[in-house]
């Protein structure tokens, strides 16, 4: 088994719900439409010997359009035939909320915990969704973009000084 | 802290005769968690019935940080991760940026890269298992391989200039050639290493306490060790034969002879035992990589991303230049992503890297093998005893800085 033929089966069996292949740096990425992730995930591990999901996380876009402004990343890796998959799902930011894979994998249980605390995604049914690196009464999201690292109110120090600031304002 | 669903089990229970209930707080600091982490038991006499983990006492933000420096200076934010073997956790960021710009690294650096990592995975592994010794209440192992340690740090210290936090290796290569004394170092300390390994080895192997303490004591199945995403020795060791260096080689690991030992069923004792043998194997990887070190340039030829001699700087005026947009980060990074692993101390160590051509990654994301194998620590310490817990928690080799990021 190839790549070439894990993404003939797998655009076969969820033909219109993934697409939009890219292929960088040796990985290809497949889009999987959100409805479709948890069942992609398990054709592909029960089906195609993807027995183990290497890492999972979030990403923000803070300038994509309305729909598109999170986006939850899967590497998977099929250890038998040593191929690497990159899954994509976007998820609009009004509705922040993707299936759990903690039934397949146990592994994904912490994960989907760090991708909650940080990005503020619910995972449908997962066991404990609780903060775990932040505290509990933590409100606010860490990683979205919009949080600042530091306190916004300092004074003492000009960012543009330091080489701090993103794009070089 | 309290765990709601312990005090209701221990409430219902409190008027059994048969139990001995209590709560029990393992951290966050305890003298056997090498780290900060806490364990809530819920303890029956001294048999585990369930624990709830706390993690994050040591949470740095590291993700958020990498989003707001430029490439560069990342690179000491991955040492401190596991701070047992900083430059595999360096070499492999540096590989990550060199793989999305498509760098061409030659020979003489990976080979270089290779010695590198492979003293700090002997460093990383003479921790785990000697610690494991003391856990089991045996100083004098410990003592005995410490030593190689400080002599490994030395060698550091020789290449890079610090000992700890490395921050070794830039984009393009090494920051230095490896010198005549470094090798003459490395040959002395892979000496030691052979006569002191032999005699803790001669020490701890077949020694009646330690096999007692640790066969059949926090064991996991292999089916249960993928589920977790185990990787590194801890997977070798449930008998699943997955090594990064050897299913997507990098930095010219194909050009090595060696082997990946694997146990069987799981427990502390395999666990020692495979990180033992992969001990051997690095020192025969070294051996091989200064054997065969390749001659040539210990950097790519890459202007834009690699700093030019001080030379330069000083007396030509391109020199100058790029050494001030290095210095102040303006690195031509494409766009892109990309997801590079590396074999770490305790596994697979990945980082996932989208750039959008800025100045500093648009996310950077690590995958840190503690934090996603310590998971499963809860399920193997149940229904053992606490102090096959301690023994449990020195043999998978979690380190703070690397659970919490």
């Amino acid at each position: 088994m190839d790549k070439q033929e894990v993404i003939d089966q797998l655009s076969q069996r969820f033909e219109g719900h993934i697409g939009n292949l890219e292929e960088t740096c040796g990985l290809t990425t497949i889009q999987v439409r959100r409805a479709y992730i948890f069942e992609v995930i398990k054709f592909l591990k029960e089906d195609l010997s993807f027995n183990f999901l290497t890492d999972l996380c979030a990403v923000h876009f803070p300038d994509n359009d309305e729909e598109m402004r999170f986006a939850m990343v899967y590497h998977i890796h099929n250890l038998f035939e040593n191929l690497r998959l990159r899954l994509r799902v976007f998820l609009p930011e009004s509705d922040l909320t993707i299936d759990s894979m903690t039934p397949l994998f146990a592994s994904a249980n912490w994960q989907e915990r760090e991708t909650y605390d940080f990005f503020g995604v619910i995972f449908n049914g997962h066991p404990n969704l609780v903060r775990i690196m932040n505290m509990d009464e933590m409100e606010v999201f860490p990683m979205r973009k919009e949080f600042p690292m530091e306190d916004a109110g300092r004074v003492d120090k000009d960012d543009r000084f330091f080489g701090r600031t993103i794009h070089n304002e | 802290m309290s765990v709601k669903r312990f005090e209701e089990y221990i409430k219902k229970h409190s008027n059994d005769p048969e139990h001995e209930l209590q709560v029990l707080n393992l951290g966050p600091t305890h003298p056997s968690t090498h780290g900060i982490f806490q364990n809530i038991l819920l303890m029956d006499g001294e048999t585990i019935l369930d624990s709830e983990p706390t993690v994050g006492y040591i949470h740095r933000a590291f993700e958020k940080i990498a989003e707001h420096r430029p490439y560069n200076q990342i690179t000491p934010l991955t040492d401190r991760m596991n701070y047992c073997s900083a430059p595999i956790n360096n070499i492999g960021y540096l590989m990550t940026v060199e793989k999305l710009v498509g760098l061409d690294i030659p020979k003489r650096a990976q080979y270089i890269r290779v010695i590198m990592m492979e003293l700090a995975r002997i460093t990383d592994h003479l921790i785990c298992n000697s610690v494991l010794g003391v856990d089991t209440g045996a100083l004098t192992g410990f003592l005995y391989v410490f030593q190689l340690r400080e002599k490994v740090y030395d060698i550091y210290e020789q290449i890079c200039g610090a000992r700890l936090t490395t921050n070794m290796g830039r984009i393009g290569g090494m920051e230095r050639d490896l010198s005549p004394k470094a090798i003459e170092m490395i040959y002395d300390v892979l000496k030691d290493m052979k006569k002191t390994f032999g005699e803790f080895e001669t020490l701890m192997n077949r020694n009646r306490i330690l096999m007692d303490r640790t066969i059949n004591v926090g064991g996991i199945s292999a089916e249960r060790a993928l589920s977790y995403g185990f990787s590194g020795p801890n997977l070798r060791a449930a008998g699943v034969d997955y090594d990064v260096r050897l299913m997507n080689p990098y930095s010219s690991y194909e050009d090595f002879d060696f082997k990946v030992p694997v146990g069987s069923s799981g427990d502390c004792y395999d666990r020692y035992c495979v990180r033992q043998a992969e001990i051997w194997e690095s020192i025969s990887i070294i051996e091989q990589a200064l054997k065969n070190l390749p001659d040539g340039d210990f950097h790519a030829d890459a202007p834009d991303f690699y700093l030019p001699p001080k030379q330069e700087v000083y007396n030509v005026m391109e020199g100058l230049i790029y050494h001030f947009k290095i210095v102040m980060g303006e690195l031509p990074v494409p766009v892109g992503e990309v997801y590079h692993s590396v074999e770490g101390g305790n596994g697979e160590l990945g980082f996932y890297l989208i750039s959008d051509g800025g100045r500093s990654p648009f996310r950077l994301h690590f995958r840190r093998p503690c934090f996603i194998y310590y998971q499963a620590f809860a399920e193997m310490i149940k229904g053992s005893m606490l102090s096959d817990a301690i023994a449990t928690m020195s043999s998978l080799n979690v380190i703070a800085g690397e659970l919490d990021a």
